[in-house]
């Protein structure tokens, strides 16, 4: 049996390699990456600029083609998906957090939430409900009908992470997430996320230089070049089992 | 939801967005004004040249068309006039003997039709008494009596009560002349007629040309406009021997201009529908490249291509579905108002319009279908000018797009 098709295994790369076509000089941004992720994880790829994290995260996240290799999120070997099949697999099971939140500035906290489930076509019941739900979660029931204009911050990346969640991802990927955010809102974004990872058990994998964000993460592979150079477990991380 | 955010998302850039809806407006409204303009004065032209001048048909000798002699006067006039009569189509008709010849007076002689009219049913057919602007029309019972055009009386520097000679062919060919007094004058929209028609009574003029009683023309209004085409089939397969002509072939001008109708209107609205599709697509390839990122990470988390080509879609259509009502209407009060009080161009345009046979005011109208087709085209125009960006946005490369500052 495969790596991949391990009942807990919601990423599993293989040989992944990402070369940047430029002329004379191509860059090989991901290199021969072969990676694990379990459901549960609190994942962090750190390295320096240029190091592939954010291609490696793009890659993982079906944004990007691979040049070679394999990428599996779940049993679906999502490298040979076609541009349209990427993007409704996307929709269902991966979430996005951005370094620039990235929240539609027309719509509200609770719009914005509502709009990844509308995309999945849930009924108008459930997602009223998951939105209370996710708002609760972030502690931001009393913003709900606030725009991103409206928002520090901080706010407007937690409600990113509502809307990564509230489309019931299988993972979340996390790039620069607290980039753009002092140290105390970083830190109550990184308390939520901690939370909803232990006790949502969803399965958090961030791009970052943030060394709040590694001194949070359990598992921190660092990235040199393209190549993973380590891959460090700092902790029992709350891996689901069945 | 895509509609409430296409929605939201034209309100933005206000400033950006009234410009386009105010484009589209003042587009419409222009486009629909211009249009009505155009229909209001051949309208007014073809009521005029059937009201007053040609009438629906007019029958004919088969050879006067070609040769204006005397001789060809219709035959069994009469019995043709009285079998009409009793037709249920028609609603007025009157005989008419014709003639060119000149006129003369002291100071000049000029060509001229001479026209020779039942009066009584001539002012019925063509109230051509309003057009008297000195003087008095003509009565059945007066002698030598003539109605001449202002401007011809000026050419021959005549007045009221002025006599002036008339001279021409009679049906043997014989040049006979006769002595006329001036008993009105007229005034004419078209110049044409008030620069060579001179109206005697038929009894003057058949007495004249030594044809007691004959007529050459026999011109008929109908009770319904649109039984022209069908009336003169009738006619033709009726009287096979006689020239039986509709408005259109008298008057070929004014037939090819209803034909043109709607070439005209095709014309005037693709100038001005892509002039206004310019403006959507520059306004909607803005918005897009503005948004960039955003739509970059639409399609991360899973908007796909047709959604967004919807979303840019509905936004363009919203920015015209705004804009064409408000032009519409616009247009419409516009329209209406000046249908009703007319656009009086006769301190600059008076001479020009009447070489045409026109009025110098108009009185623009734009029938509610031409509405209805204007909103439709704007609406393909908006489907059609949507597509650019579109495609611009939905070729995206969301990981390029989600990086861009």
């Amino acid at each position: 049996m495969d790596s991949h098709n391990h009942e807990n295994c919601v990423i599993h790369t293989e040989d992944l390699t990402k070369i940047y076509d430029g002329g004379a000089f191509p860059v090989r941004a991901v290199n021969d990456v072969h990676l694990h992720i379990e459901k549960g994880e609190f994942t962090t790829l750190v390295g320096p600029s240029g190091s592939g994290k954010t291609t490696l995260l793009n890659l993982i996240g079906g944004l990007d083609q691979p040049t070679q290799g394999k990428v599996w999120v779940k049993d679906v070997d999502i490298s040979t998906l076609s541009k349209s099949q990427l993007i409704d697999f996307r929709l269902h099971n991966i979430g996005f957090v951005f370094q620039a939140y990235n929240l539609i500035p027309v719509l509200t906290a609770r719009e914005n939430i509502e709009f990844v489930m509308l995309l999945q076509k849930r009924s108008k019941a459930e997602r009223k409900k998951r939105v209370f739900q996710l708002l609760r979660e972030i502690g931001m029931e009393d913003k709900i009908n606030h725009r991103p204009a409206q928002l520090s911050g901080g706010q407007q990346q937690r409600v990113a992470v509502a809307r990564a969640l509230a489309s019931k991802p299988q993972f979340v990927l996390a790039d620069e997430p607290t980039a753009n955010l002092d140290s105390k809102t970083a830190k109550n974004l990184l308390d939520t996320m901690v939370k909803l990872n232990e006790e949502e058990h969803i399965t958090f994998i961030f791009s970052t230089h943030d060394q709040r964000v590694m001194d949070r993460a359990r598992r921190v592979i660092t990235l040199v070049d393209g190549a993973i150079a380590s891959d460090e477990l700092k902790e029992e991380q709350h891996i689901i089992i069945g | 939801m895509l509609f409430i955010i296409a929605w939201k998302n034209i309100w933005r850039n206000k400033t950006r967005s009234l410009v386009v809806i105010i484009s589209v407006m003042l587009g419409l409204w222009m486009g629909a004004f211009l249009l009505s303009y155009i229909f209001g004065m051949i309208d007014q032209r073809l009521k005029d040249a059937i009201g007053n001048e040609i009438s629906h048909l007019q029958i004919h000798h088969p050879k006067h068309s070609d040769d204006h002699d005397p001789q060809y006067f219709i035959p069994k006039s009469r019995q043709l006039i009285a079998d009409l009569e009793k037709n249920d189509s028609v609603k007025i008709l009157s005989g008419r003997v014709l003639v060119d010849g000149m006129v003369a007076s002291p100071a000049k002689s000029l060509g001229a039709r001479i026209i020779g009219i039942n009066v009584k049913k001539e002012d019925q057919l063509t109230q051509f008494a309003k057009n008297i602007v000195e003087g008095e029309f003509l009565k059945d019972s007066d002698k030598n009596k003539i109605i001449i055009g202002r401007k011809l009386a000026d050419k021959l520097k005549v007045k009221l009560r002025n006599k002036v000679v008339l001279t021409f062919q009679d049906h043997e060919a014989n040049i006979v002349a006769g002595a006329f007094r001036i008993k009105g004058i007229f005034k004419s929209y078209n110049s044409t007629l008030e620069n060579n028609n001179l109206y005697v009574t038929a009894s003057d003029l058949s007495n004249l040309l030594d044809i007691s009683g004959e007529i050459h023309e026999i011109a008929i209004l109908l009770n319904e406009a649109d039984h022209v085409d069908p009336f003169v089939s009738q006619l033709r397969a009726d009287y096979e021997s006689l020239s039986i002509e509709g408005w259109k072939e008298l008057a070929p001008e004014l037939g090819l201009m209803i034909e043109s109708l709607d070439q005209y209107m095709i014309i005037f609205l693709t100038i001005i529908l892509l002039a206004i599709s310019f403006g959507i697509v520059n306004t909607m390839l803005m918005a897009v490249l503005e948004r960039v990122r955003e739509i970059g990470m639409l399609m991360a988390i899973g908007m796909n291509s047709i959604r967004l080509f919807m979303m840019i879609f509905l936004e363009t259509l919203l920015l015209v579905l705004v804009a064409s009502p408000i032009g519409l209407l616009l247009a419409h009060f516009t329209i209406s108002y000046l249908g009703e009080h007319g656009m009086d161009l006769s301190g600059i345009y008076q001479e020009g319009y009447a070489s045409y046979g026109f009025k110098p005011i108009i009185y623009p109208k734009l029938e509610t279908v031409y509405y209805l087709r204007i909103m439709v085209l704007v609406m393909i125009t908006a489907v059609l000018a949507s597509i650019y960006p579109a495609i611009s946005a939905i070729r995206l490369d969301p990981v390029k797009a989600i990086r861009k500052i």
